[in-house]
């Protein structure tokens, strides 16, 4: 019976035998004329929203792409020094005063000589002093010296690359390019943890020299306390704004909406103009007499987190507005009415209903205090910066975009690990928006 | 299902926070969007450019002479000059572009991104689409610039004007000339200011009242970079002039340094801008701090602040243009042939009339006349007159390029810590 089932010439249109196919109007099989117009309209729904996903791969996928590949790549080392990169396969330095075979001279000048023609030398030397503080100075000297050594034999190389400078003569330059000689490298995720990647491996800095792993914690302790306190602060609000009578609630709304449409920028210097030591605060209170000298507001952790609280509350707020909005009040009555006390109606019977709405306004908060950028600059002075102005600063100032992406990539890290974490504590179907 | 969709919707909110943070993060993420949208946009331009030399080389074969003649053909150029927005870059339009302007008809637009330069220039270049003409930057970032080869290199025999006293640009830049893409303006310096009515009868005279918080208690502002302050550290900490730099070279004396300026850290303000100082200065937030000449200039001279200045241990540093590598021909051309004019002898002489910069050539110094508006002789404010330079530091260009990063660590460590 069933092996006749799809056979083509079934049966005609309009008088289908009883077990065959059941065919649409125009003799189509219905399952493939069904089939069809559902492709139509999901072809359709996705040029609907192909808009968004090409702007979604343009502007988050392509670059979080680009920002992992910049965080492992280090080819330009093995693409200037090529020779170099082979010569020095399989030497190994016996000691600081060791140097590789001539040869690894030779090859080096040589490739010295072709990277100086394309200005490509202080390139290369930039990117080692990264690692090894000096080199790039070496590196720029051989620009104008390389042209005159000697390359008729290697030890002449050898001789003449020396003379321009001790260094050459030393096991320690020769091991930097040895361990960065690859086309991709882990070093700046080394450095990123406040490790160093040399010859003999990863080496965890001196205390004094280590910065990023504290920054981190920094970071993320700080955007657990701003969203703590954004919580405790916007939840009585956000019942505020849901119990008020609508007039009331109206203007309650405005006052909350009214900051979150202002520029972050105007926000954060009003911060500072109230925080200052010569600020509104601190003159107010030595003016009264309450205090003696000024209290340091500003340019500390304090600064960053008054400030980076009230920017963010309104995130916290209507989220939890929004979940509140739906709860019925006739719960919290009908548990009165069975004898519960406000508290204990409150305990057991709206807050539970609400926590969608923190958990919503949690995530929310907390993901876009990790990343926060300008509030931390302008008001947290050295004690109160996050991760993410570390991060400028290597984009901006120093150019070492590589060590900036690998920050990146782990702060990105972070944040999809807390994100998974709280899945499994909280749970995400635990979140709502409205 | 309802589970799966709302998991997907959480990681979409998750990936634009994400986004929002790369953008914040201010280069890689946005950058890389740029790539995308620029390279495009070079295309086109490319595009157009074809059919714009097409149609140009027919009309040429129509009337070549009208086309060479007309002055008006100049007109049309428009070039792109980033600098440093305030007094600094009104004192440029003033001495070179206005002029400029007037006698050839070049038209300029100003980009007031000198401070994020290095980075723009890269990410320019590695989009591919360089919008810039002339940028200009302080010495160290030239070289940063010129190491990666960004910037093209100068050939001060023939791009630039020799001095009008007849010595040969080389040699009338002579020392100023750290870098071989970079065309040094102004030799400004980074010195110290204090409130006049805050230090008592006795006004600081030498660097070391930064340090000296019994003779002058109070805030002080330092730069929040490491350069500068490192230096002075030392000197004050007993360490000769001459052997900073190579005590600075060892971690010992990196160590030094940072516990001489831990004596004071508690009262330390740390600015960004070079605006800050003056103005914390003016609140009375502070009694003494770092800031560059020309802003201690303005506020004692120009706003009349009760506000004085030591020119001890001044730390000298260039400013000067830095030309993208790669312009096309006809742009290189026009901005070759400005940069000849605006970085002559007298143009740089004129500067000064706006700005207590000295003149990065020699052949400027003796034409350096008044202040345009306050009509007060300007050279005693220069920090290359002989009475300011008593006591001076050069800052060295090839010591920071090397440790920088390394320094620049320890004492964010230090800072933070």
């Amino acid at each position: 019976m069933t092996d006749t089932v799809t056979s083509p010439d079934a049966g005609n249109a309009g008088a289908p035998p009883e077990d065959g196919p059941i065919l649409a109007a125009d003799g189509t099989p219905l399952a493939r004329s069904l089939n069809r117009s559902v492709r139509r309209q999901k072809i359709r729904a996705l040029a609907l929203i192909a808009p968004l996903l090409v702007f979604v791969l343009i502007s988050f996928i392509v670059p979080i792409v680009g920002m992992l590949l910049r965080s492992v790549d280090n080819s330009v080392v093995p693409e200037t020094l090529p020779r170099t990169v082979v010569a020095l396969e399989g030497w190994t330095a016996s000691g600081p005063d060791d140097t590789p075979p001539p040869e690894v001279y030779e090859a080096f000048v040589l490739d010295i000589q072709k990277a100086a023609d394309e200005r490509r030398h202080t390139v290369v030397g930039g990117r080692l002093n990264y690692q090894t503080a000096g080199v790039a100075s070496k590196f720029r000297q051989l620009g104008r010296a390389a042209e005159d050594i000697d390359t008729s034999s290697p030890e002449a190389a050898k001789a003449g690359l020396i003379d321009v400078d001790a260094t050459w003569g030393q096991a320690s330059i020769w091991q930097t390019i040895q361990t960065y000689d690859g086309e991709y490298t882990t070093g700046y995720y080394a450095n990123a943890v406040d490790r160093n990647l040399d010859v003999d491996g990863v080496q965890a800095r001196p205390d004094d020299e280590a910065i990023y792993l504290m920054l981190f914690w920094r970071t993320i302790r700080l955007s657990l306390i701003i969203t703590v306190i954004c919580a405790l602060l916007g939840y009585p609000i956000a019942w505020l704004l849901s119990n008020s009578r609508e007039r009331n609630a109206n203007l309650l709304l405005i006052l909350v909406l009214l900051p979150f449409w202002t520029s972050l920028l105007v926000r954060t210097s009003a911060w500072k103009v109230l925080l200052q030591e010569q600020g509104v605060i601190n003159e107010s209170l030595t003016s009264m007499g309450l205090i003696g000298s000024p209290l340091p507001l500003m340019y500390n952790q304090f600064g960053t987190i008054v400030a980076m609280t009230h920017i963010l509350l309104p995130f916290m707020i209507l989220p939890m507005y929004s979940v509140m909005k739906t709860i019925p009040p006739s719960y919290v009555r009908a548990a009165k009415s069975l004898g519960a006390t406000d508290f204990t109606a409150f305990r057991r019977v709206y807050f539970p209903q609400s926590v969608p709405g923190i958990g919503a306004g949690g995530v929310l908060v907390f993901i876009l205090a990790i990343g926060y950028y300008i509030t931390p600059e302008i008001v947290g002075g050295t004690t109160g910066i996050f991760i993410s102005n570390r991060i400028a600063y290597n984009i901006q100032s120093t150019l070492n975009w590589g060590l900036a992406a690998a920050l990146g990539a782990m702060l990105l890290v972070a944040v999809l690990v807390l994100y998974w974490v709280y899945d499994r504590v909280v749970g995400i179907d635990n979140v709502k928006l409205g | 299902m309802t589970t799966k969709l709302k998991r997907l919707l959480g990681l979409m909110a998750l990936l634009f926070a994400l986004g929002a943070t790369a953008a914040a993060c201010g280069g890689s993420g946005d950058t890389e969007t740029d790539d995308a949208g620029a390279e495009e946009t070079s295309d086109d331009a490319a595009a157009e450019e074809e059919a714009a030399e097409e149609d140009g080389a027919m009309e040429e074969e129509d009337g070549d002479d009208e086309a060479m003649e007309d002055e008006g053909g100049d007109s049309d150029i428009e070039l792109t000059l980033v600098s440093w927005g305030g007094a600094y870059q009104t004192s440029q339009q003033k001495a070179y572009t206005e002029p400029y302007t007037a006698d050839t008809g070049v038209s300029f637009i100003w980009d007031e991104s000198s401070a994020d330069a290095v980075a723009k220039i890269r990410a320019q270049s590695e989009a591919g689409n360089i919008t810039w003409d002339l940028v200009d930057v302080v010495g160290a970032d030239a070289i940063r610039l010129c190491d990666e080869g960004l910037v093209m290199e100068i050939d001060f025999d023939t791009m630039v004007a020799p001095g009008d006293d007849g010595s040969s640009a080389v040699e009338d830049f002579g020392e100023n000339l750290v870098s071989d893409c970079f065309i040094p303006q102004i030799v400004y310096s980074t010195t110290v200011g204090y409130r006049t009515d805050l230090v008592g009868d006795t006004p600081p005279t030498d660097i070391c009242a930064l340090f000296d918080t019994e003779t002058y208690p109070g805030k002080r502002a330092l730069e929040s970079r490491p350069l500068n302050n490192m230096e002075w550290a030392l000197l004050c900490d007993g360490v000769a002039k001459d052997d900073i730099y190579d005590v600075l070279a060892t971690p010992e004396g990196q160590d030094q340094a940072l516990a001489k300026l831990d004596t004071i850290k508690d009262d330390l303000i740390f600015w960004d801008a070079g605006a800050d100082t003056p103005q914390l200065l003016a609140d009375g937030e502070i009694v003494i701090g770092s800031t560059y000449n020309g802003r201690l200039f303005s506020a004692i001279e120009e706003q009349g602040q009760p506000i004085g200045m030591l020119w001890d241990a001044q730390m000298y540093d260039y400013d000067g243009w830095v030309i993208p590598a790669g312009l096309p021909e006809d742009r290189l051309q026009a901005v070759l042939d400005f940069v000849y004019y605006a970085t002559d002898t007298q143009r740089l002489a004129d500067q000064a009339a706006y700005i207590s910069y000295g003149p990065a050539r020699a052949s400027s110094a003796p034409l350096v006349g008044q202040h345009a508006e306050l009509g007060i002789d300007m050279a005693q404010h220069m920090p290359t007159d002989p009475a300011n330079a008593e006591n001076i530091f050069v800052t060295q260009y090839d010591f920071w390029a090397d440790y920088r990063d390394d320094i620049d660590t320890k004492y964010q460590a230090w800072l933070a810590g």
